[in-house]
């Protein structure tokens, strides 16, 4: 039995999916004591219906991008593996660079099947597992004095300045990675030779064309349902676009 | 339900969702180290230990340092119950943290509030729930899906998913706070520009993009506190 059909078996299946199932109803736990502790705080159902229906929609393409990376690491680790890291804890960035860093420090040149023994999968396994779990455990340990700390200063003296901050972290946020694109595109092929990858870019400006689209339809026209698609179609646009421009590029 | 009740009814759901996150974030650990050891059993060799720590001095530590930074930054924005989601399911850049902005902004819920801690667990766990669903449809049809998933026309398109939520999401804040975008923008860019190897730290220059960003929410926002007298 090759080490790929190994970690291609029922036995890898029945542990990453039961770990997988363990999380599936940690959420379903959270989400229905959410919901009842909103509805006996008097939020409107329909309100919290909304949230749920725009997290979903939301969520289902960045998803699919997610299983693409579970396809992208199947060659080398299986398929049970990756499909637990990526539901679970990981994160799309972080799995190829952590598994690709573990397979050279147990002498594989590169991250392959061919390369791969058992050792050489525990040892990557186990590694892909310690790296990203600290904010797991901060949370265990300072969750809760940090957000009861949080709240107590937003009481006495936050005032109004916590949600701007938010937003002003999250015009961070997207000013990096937008920034990132910028000099990619200028620099990316040597300083200031105009000659990398524009394609990111002009992504960006697609999608946010279409959101301005659909902010219009929400505040000028009263379409306030098209909200809840507003991200989502957004992407696929801007995402349909990048097919669209290479095939012709 | 008068507020005082509503109160009292919070910090009980409050208390609760700690104790429950606690234990959950535990097992949760315990499981996902446990697994490659029960799964070096299964495949007659453990993990090699020493290899193991070379590689966390290698690439761990950088993660260790992005993970204290993850939490003190996203917790305030997710709550407790939906931080305790967040780190358990990860993909936070790529689609939590936007994901319950968004769900945030639209039902307009203030940060620190309790509607924004329910909103904000709401939000979390759906994702999360959307995300394990479409990894287990797929997986399931992983062999018939591959061809079209991978397919060299698509490519382009799941190569720009971050883009493209970047876009879109650029396009919501950019447009009601374009003083405060310009500078972080600006600088990142030219940063970016100078120095093109940062690319692979992109998620580190968040640190100083949200600092200056922050830096000059607070200076307009003083600026108004002091007009308004």
């Amino acid at each position: 039995m090759s080490i790929l059909s190994k970690l291609n078996s029922a036995p890898m299946y029945l542990i990453c999916g039961g770990i997988i199932a363990f999380v599936a109803v940690v959420c379903v736990i959270f989400l229905v004591r959410a919901y009842r502790a909103g509805i006996a705080m008097g939020i409107d159902r329909t309100r919290m219906n909304r949230v749920i229906t725009s997290s979903a929609t939301f969520s289902l393409l960045p998803s699919v991008g997610i299983l693409l990376g579970v396809i992208a690491l199947s060659g080398s680790l299986g398929t049970p593996w990756p499909w637990l890291r990526l539901s679970v804890i990981g994160a799309l960035h972080y799995e190829t660079q952590v598994a690709q860093a573990a397979a050279e420090q147990v002498g594989m040149s590169t991250l392959s099947a061919a390369e791969m023994t058992p050792s050489g999968f525990a040892t990557i396994a186990l590694l892909m597992s310690i790296c990203i779990m600290w904010g797991m455990v901060l949370s265990v340990f300072f969750n809760k004095r940090y957000t009861q700390k949080l709240g107590r200063s937003g009481r006495s003296a936050g005032g109004g300045f916590g949600d701007l901050a938010m937003t002003a972290m999250f015009i961070g946020l997207v000013s990096a990675y937008i920034g990132s694109y910028i000099g990619g595109l200028v620099s990316g092929n040597g300083l200031f030779t105009f000659s990398g990858d524009w394609m990111p870019l002009l992504v960006v400006a697609v999608s946010g064309l279409v959101m301005a689209g659909f902010v219009y339809l929400a505040e000028k026209k009263h379409q306030a349902w098209v909200e809840s698609f507003s991200i989502a179609g957004s992407m696929l646009v801007g995402m349909a676009a990048a097919v669209v421009v290479s095939l012709f590029v | 339900m008068n507020e005082e009740q509503k109160r009292t009814s919070f910090e009980a759901y409050t208390r609760r969702t700690h104790v429950i996150g606690r234990i959950v974030s535990t097992i949760t650990l315990v499981l996902l180290v446990g697994a490659p050891f029960l799964i070096g059993s299964f495949l007659g060799a453990m993990p090699d230990l020493p290899a193991v720590g070379k590689g966390f001095l290698s690439v761990g530590l950088v993660w260790t340092v992005s993970s204290v930074v993850e939490f003190l930054v996203y917790t305030p924005m997710l709550g407790a119950g939906g931080g305790y989601l967040a780190f358990i399911t990860g993909n936070l850049i790529n689609m939590k943290i936007p994901c319950a902005v968004n769900a945030r902004d639209i039902v307009g819920a203030k940060t620190g509030t309790p509607e924004n801690e329910i909103i904000s667990t709401l939000s979390i766990a759906t994702s999360s729930l959307v995300t394990i669903l479409v990894l287990a449809l797929g997986v399931l049809l992983l062999v018939p899906l591959q061809p079209v998933l991978q397919s060299p026309v698509l490519q382009p398109a799941f190569a720009n998913v971050v883009p493209a939520l970047f876009g879109a999401m650029a396009y919501r804040y950019y447009r009601k706070n374009m003083k405060v975008a310009i500078a972080p923008l600006l600088v990142m860019s030219v940063l970016f520009i100078l120095v093109p190897s940062l690319t692979g730290s992109t998620s580190f220059m968040i640190i100083p993009s949200g600092a200056i960003a922050i830096g000059i929410a607070y200076f307009f926002y003083k600026k108004q506190q002091k007009a308004e007298g």
